[in-house]
């Protein structure tokens, strides 16, 4: 590890501007820097505002059923024959993954500034249920976006947010995934400007949304971090996560930064191979250049024109990733690694065998690493991994990989 | 003096409006791009900016998406763009050209690249429609030392701190966003143009280009009347595409629209 982090440093990161190093920023067209300074002000005062955070708390308790449990999977650490494995059940709360943490954090932020229309992106379709279930719940108009590839492979999803009441905009532009989703948001939010409020799902976009989402993300890994000393009385070796934006991976790392101990592994899609080209791995494989806000690594042509992407999974099907991660892999803070889809599909299945505990796809990527690395540590260590979300969703696209109709 | 602080200088002086029309580089194809550049100056054009094309256009409603997609079918680069502009000058050294797009390519060329070939071209200007100027402190200097004009956008949710801020930072003139939305998509209401236009004029002494939801002669002349220049974008790329199988249509079909814009705006003054 080369940058020891203490708590004090970590104070200064995003600095004023929203700059992680070299990461981050605000890269918008004019019509959104007014609502985007309004917001960070707005958040950097209810932040520290008691009234704000009893409510936040007592909606992830009573509404989320947080704390989400810490599980130790026996059958499945004898079977790997290494390290304790821990299962951080993420995918235990209410609509079924950690979105949800986020989406009650920043409509409670929609709330205090008194804006009444929420618009939203999605991939894998688990965010704009989320967005969709908070908006339900407080009676906010909310439109979801999401890429016209990705409302026919998470058709489930589109259905439960449709229940919900939210309108879902089927993209038809440029890949029609996640990405476009998040551009006709973007059109959404400046043609709206004066009455909406955007709920990004990932730590990426502009400033300030990777500190918002990290913030209200941050209590997995605080959680974690508390059950491992009740149950082990250590901090845990390794953190396991799932990267396409990264909320999980940072909202369960952000709390060890200076832990310099624990090691973090954030698990990019490597799709048919990093070596093919067609995979959504912009830290294993990309470079740095700017998109949706921020200064972070893409997947880019020589011309700078972003680059399309894939993965079985829709929710790690994107071409960016959050600023503060491509922070933590400059620093050498945090290992970013990447395992195949067909990887992911054997770990999604292991899981399920072995433990009965069905993942999501973008989840299955991190179990497939974990189980990797887990094997490869002493019996006296202990991993965890987090299950972000569970794998309903996702049955359609394993049965059809398997020839099955349903 | 600038190429675009001496052609608006000298507008100024005539008491007429400048004609400023947007067409995206290489759309419908790369080869047609210089001689599209001529057919705007030609039917009255005062500046021109020049599109970059990019995968994701953010900022911008369908049309101009679009018409990045079919440029990027031809794989049109920043380095071609900047090579259609020093071919232009070959011909025409008075028309400055200012290019608009997105950060992103500039960033992977690399900014003192950008801004050597971008002067050596004959560009003089450069709005990125994603660098607001509290991000440019890299790319500022760079573009100073060469003389090439930075180009930022006020929005009608700028404060006045910003627009004074903008302003500083800006140089050749400041392009106000007459609309909350994308390129394309609302109409525009003058009075309230005229109203934050006059407005702006109090806080710098940078002319005021605007545009977004300029459609045709009558609004060209309506949002000159309270401006210094106006800038027409997704109706030209519009004709663009509905002509890209015809070159020869298109340059007639284009000076149809931009040449009644130009007698609207000098007639309207006069």
């Amino acid at each position: 590890m080369s940058v020891k982090l203490t708590e004090e440093m970590l104070k200064a990161f995003p600095d004023a501007r929203g700059h992680f190093g070299d990461f981050g920023g605000r890269f918008v067209s004019e019509t959104l820097m007014d609502s985007l300074m309004t917001l960070e002000k707005e958040y950097l005062r209810l932040k520290d505002d008691p009234d704000f955070q009893a409510a936040f708390d007592k909606d992830l308790a009573d509404y989320v059923g947080r704390p989400s449990p810490l599980y130790l999977a026996e059958r499945l650490t004898r079977e790997t024959g290494g390290a304790q494995i821990w299962l951080k059940r993420e995918d235990l709360n209410h609509t079924g993954a950690h979105k949800v943490n986020n989406t009650i954090g920043q409509a409670l932020l929609a709330s205090f500034l008194g804006k009444k229309r929420i618009i939203a992106e999605t991939g894998a379709g688990q965010h704009g249920v989320a967005t969709a279930t908070v908006c339900a719940r407080l009676g906010l108009e909310c439109h979801i976006f999401m890429g016209s590839s990705d409302v026919k492979r998470q058709s489930l999803n589109v259905f439960r947010m449709k229940l919900l009441g939210a309108t879902v905009h089927a993209v038809e532009s440029g890949t029609k995934t996640l990405k476009d989703a998040m551009n006709d948001a973007m059109r959404d939010w400046v043609a709206n400007v004066d009455d909406t409020f955007y709920i990004i799902g990932t730590v990426a976009g502009p400033h300030p949304y990777p500190l918002l989402v990290r913030d209200f993300q941050s209590v997995i890994g605080r959680e974690t971090r508390q059950q491992c000393l009740d149950k082990t009385g250590k901090l845990p070796d390794a953190l396991v996560a799932c990267v396409g934006g990264g909320s999980n991976a940072i909202g369960m790392f952000y709390p060890f930064l200076a832990d310099e101990n624990v090691e973090l592994y954030g698990v990019e899609a490597g799709g048919l191979g990093i070596e093919t080209g067609q995979h959504a791995a912009p830290l294993c494989a990309g470079r740095p250049g700017v998109l949706h806000g921020n200064r972070t690594y893409l997947m880019e042509d020589e011309n700078g024109q972003i680059a399309g992407t894939h993965s079985v999974s829709a929710g790690l099907d994107y071409p960016g990733v959050g600023p503060e991660h491509s922070w933590l892999k400059d620093i050498g803070r945090a290992n970013y690694v990447s395992v195949t889809d067909d990887e992911a599909l054997a770990a999604f299945r292991t899981l399920t065998r072995v433990e009965g505990i069905m993942p999501a796809l973008e989840t299955a990527h991190a179990v497939a690493y974990g189980l990797k690395l887990a094997a490869q540590m002493d019996k006296d260590q202990n991993i965890v991994i987090n299950i972000s979300g569970r794998g309903d969703k996702d049955i359609h696209t394993v049965a059809e990989l398997d020839g099955i109709e349903i | 003096m600038s190429r675009i602080e001496g052609v608006l200088k000298s507008l100024k002086e005539q008491g007429r409006k400048a004609l400023i029309p947007y067409i995206t580089a290489g759309d419908p194809h790369p080869d047609q791009t210089v001689e599209l550049m001529h057919t705007l100056v030609a039917a009255g054009a005062d500046i021109i900016e020049l599109g970059v094309p990019f995968s994701d256009p953010m900022a911008d409603g369908p049309v101009i998406q679009l018409a990045c997609e079919r440029a990027l079918k031809h794989n049109t680069s920043l380095r071609q763009v900047i090579g259609m502009v020093a071919e232009f000058r070959k011909v025409d050294a008075d028309t400055p050209v200012v290019l608009m797009g997105y950060l992103n390519p500039m960033e992977a060329m690399g900014y003192r690249e950008f801004a050597d070939a971008a002067a050596e071209a004959g560009i003089d200007g450069v709005l990125t429609v994603d660098l607001p100027p509290e991000e440019a402190d890299q790319v500022a200097p760079l573009f100073a030392e060469r003389h090439l004009d930075p180009i930022f956008l006020l929005a009608p949710t700028t404060t006045d701190d910003r627009i004074r801020a903008i302003a500083e930072h800006s140089s050749g003139y400041v392009y106000y966003v007459s609309i909350k939305g994308v390129t394309g998509s609302a109409s525009i209401d003058v009075d309230d143009v005229a109203r934050k236009v006059a407005h702006i004029h109090e806080l710098t002494a940078l002319p005021v280009g605007v545009g977004f939801g300029i459609r045709d002669a009558k609004t060209a002349a309506a949002v000159g009347k309270v401006s210094d220049g106006v800038i027409v974008g997704s109706v030209l790329v519009n004709t663009i595409a509905e002509n890209q199988t015809d070159p020869a249509a298109l340059n007639q079909a284009l000076t149809d629209l931009l040449h009644p814009m130009r007698e609207a705006l000098d007639n309207q003054v006069n």
